[in-house]
């Protein structure tokens, strides 16, 4: 479970931004590839406790998943493939290790409000 | 564009691009530098609790100790006893205790390599948590990762941590002297792990009987002579 310390990294990031142009964070969007080995429904919960007592506790985690993409030396194509268990072209089934999509953790975009005076 | 100083809060979309693991992977590369300059082959071993992973780095040590200057860092949740199994074979090892988290970082690496001389190490071994989740996504620096597994966890195993095998560059099938009595598929076990990552090295081993640990230490062998020859500056190989 180390979803936790991932949803603190994305807290952290997303308040130095905040900090930094003087404004309030009320969404982080996320992409999560199906081989960044984190767990989307730990990570949304991991995002709930990380955010408590934080300026982003008003905040919404927005994730969006992305598939695992394969290049095909034989198609000469990329291919998206409908899951991780085997890394084949949906083609023409060779196998292939170029993995260009699927690993992301990445942070894409925040939404933000400017901060209201207290 | 003109400022926008007007009192209602207007929600606004800002695009960022920052990987989440910038920070570690940011150390590892730090760490992978080091080691370029040093000479040393560093392997970050990962498995699941139980797989045979202790017995087979004492084996490792105690049988290359003569031939290679040797060090192991050891990640558990708490205890020294993996640390003080590895010590027998009269090399460097230090037991990094986690506490509750479950994988190493880089920035561990890091701080408990600090008063250890890299240029005195050929191979660097690190053992990680036991745990096929979290480990795969945290660079520590490594040359290679080495992913093991017992033939008694069952073949489809890689199947269920497709994450894991796929950040795996070598994979061992360990307990190999158990393979008959849990009547263990090997033709099966290497289509899953090939299925995952097609151009994954194999070894079989027992640590009990030695059967393939042969290969495995060539290898090991191969790679830190590979290290060492591609060290920048080298003072060792001189060229022609």
């Amino acid at each position: 479970m180390h979803e936790l310390s991932i949803a603190q990294s994305i807290v952290e990031v997303a308040q130095r931004e905040a900090k930094t142009r003087g404004v309030q964070v009320d969404a982080v969007y996320v992409q999560l590839g199906a081989l960044s080995g984190v767990v989307k429904d730990a990570l949304l919960f991991s995002y709930d406790i990380a955010t408590q007592g934080t300026g982003l506790e008003q905040s919404q985690l927005i994730i969006e998943d992305i598939p695992v993409s394969i290049y095909c030396a034989t198609c000469q194509l990329e291919h998206e493939l409908d899951g991780i268990q085997s890394l084949r072209c949906p083609i023409c089934n060779q196998p292939s290790a170029d993995i260009r999509r699927g690993k992301e953790l990445d942070i894409r975009a925040l939404e933000l409000v400017d901060a209201t005076p207290t | 564009m003109s400022s926008n100083t007007t009192a209602t809060p207007t929600p606004r979309i800002v695009e960022l691009r920052h990987n989440i693991l910038k920070k570690n992977d940011h150390l590892a590369r730090a760490l992978r530098q080091r080691f370029a300059e040093a000479g040393v082959f560093v392997v970050n071993v990962v498995s699941s609790p139980g797989s045979g992973k202790t017995a087979l780095l004492e084996r490792t040590l105690t049988t290359l100790a003569p031939k290679l200057s040797l060090a192991t860092l050891v990640g558990d949740l708490a205890t020294d006893n993996d640390a003080t199994r590895l010590a027998k074979s009269g090399t460097k090892v230090k037991q990094i205790e986690t506490g509750t988290l479950c994988h190493l970082e880089a920035e561990m690496i890091g701080s408990y390599l600090e008063d250890w001389d890299l240029t005195e190490i050929d191979l660097l071994v690190i053992e990680n948590v036991g745990n096929l989740v979290c480990p795969s996504s945290y660079d520590l620096g490594e040359d290679s990762r080495v992913a093991i597994f017992s033939t008694t966890e069952g073949e489809d195993k890689p199947l269920k941590y497709p994450t894991l095998i796929n950040s795996a560059d070598v994979a061992i099938i360990s307990k190999m002297d158990l393979a008959e009595a849990v009547e263990f598929d090997r033709v099966q076990m290497h289509a899953s792990l090939q299925a995952m990552r097609p151009d994954i090295r194999i070894f079989e081993t027992s640590a009990k009987t030695g059967a393939g640990l042969e290969d495995w230490y060539d290898w090991l062998e191969q790679r830190v002579l590979a290290k060492k020859q591609h060290q920048p500056n080298s003072t060792t190989i001189k060229e022609a």
